[in-house]
């Protein structure tokens, strides 16, 4: 089965290049490493912040939480959705469900407090349709770019995801 | 702080294990995990959506508070000195309330690359009962002797 009309096109296209709509911060930092009780005194001592990394940082893995927005904001008439072009793939492929399968991030300069952060999304591939034992669909594969305000690269990730149809109960 | 890394490349073998770190799982693990990433889908809050549209038991430990466990699990065990390079992980199953879930980790090979810098590659699994849920492979950048901070790289200096 072929992919339909105009999706081979969006392959290999950076879209939605935006900047985060809030700043990295502290709180937030806190929030995360208390979800997995990490101690690590990068984020929680300044004086050791200050001595191994210049001052403080976020903990690499929430670089992909700079712009996932806040679920209501003022003025905002529909919810802005992290990783669109997961869903716009969803909607185009008329798979109701999706999951994440693989994930891989590279982490290069850290980031920091204060930091406005940068992404761009690249549909890298869509799969021919598969069946797994959630059901029938396709998995496709989104390379994502963050840099900081300086313009520096502080990260990639590359998810896979699958979007399905429910198998038959 | 001023102490000294913990974690030195040269006390470190291929074959060598992470100590286990166990977890049970609690709804609040699940909601807390989902917040703390920002991540509203209502799988990873709404017990009856999870079951209903998504065919699993109960609501499930999200994608991106998965990272932040293993991160923090690495990091216990490197210190503040480690610093991670990249990090892969595959989603075999899912983490449910009331599962009591399992990091464990092995080194998989230990390496200086050309500009000197010491890395460790870790194979880690997060498992439930001894299946499989996550199975991750991390790249860690730990120090070579007591002068050296990975954290300092920069650039080039930097290969991850």
């Amino acid at each position: 089965m072929s992919l339909p009309a105009g999706l081979p096109e969006m392959v290999g296209v950076a879209q939605y290049e935006e900047e985060g709509e809030f700043p990295v911060e502290q709180g937030y930092i806190w929030t995360s490493c208390a979800s997995v009780e990490n101690g690590n005194p990068l984020f929680w001592d300044d004086e050791a912040a200050a001595e191994l990394t210049d001052g403080p940082i976020a903990p690499p893995t929430m670089v992909s939480v700079w712009f996932r927005p806040h679920h209501w904001a003022p003025g905002r008439t529909q919810a802005r959705l992290p990783l669109q072009v997961h869903f716009d793939l969803k909607e185009r492929l008329g798979l109701p469900e999706a999951v994440m399968t693989e994930n891989t991030v590279v982490f290069y300069e850290p980031v920091r407090i204060g930091d406005r952060l940068r992404t761009h999304q690249v549909l890298r591939s869509v799969s021919e349709e598969k069946t797994t034992k959630l059901g029938t669909g396709r998995f496709w594969v989104i390379d994502v770019e963050y840099r900081n305000q300086h313009g520096d690269r502080v990260a990639t990730e590359s998810y896979t995801g699958f979007g399905y149809r429910r198998a038959e109960r | 702080m001023t102490t000294g890394p913990r974690l030195l490349l040269g006390s470190v073998a291929k074959g060598d294990a992470l100590p286990v770190l166990r977890h049970p799982v609690t709804a609040t693990t699940v909601v807390l995990g989902a917040l703390a990433s920002r991540d509203w889908r209502p799988m990873h809050h709404d017990k009856d959506f999870a079951v209903e549209r998504n065919g699993t038991r109960d609501i499930f430990l999200n994608t991106p508070n998965q990272a932040a466990w293993f991160e923090r699990y690495v990091t216990d065990w490197t210190g503040p000195h480690g610093r991670l390079g990249r990090i892969t992980f595959r989603m075999k199953g899912s983490v449910f309330p009331g599962d009591t879930m399992e990091l464990v980790g092995v080194v998989d090979h230990v390496a200086v690359d050309e500009v000197g810098c010491g890395w460790l590659g870790l194979e880690v699994v997060l498992q439930v009962d001894g299946e499989m849920k996550t199975t991750g492979a991390v790249r860690v950048a730990v120090p070579v002797d007591e002068t050296d901070n990975p954290w300092r790289r920069r650039a080039e200096q930097w290969q991850p």
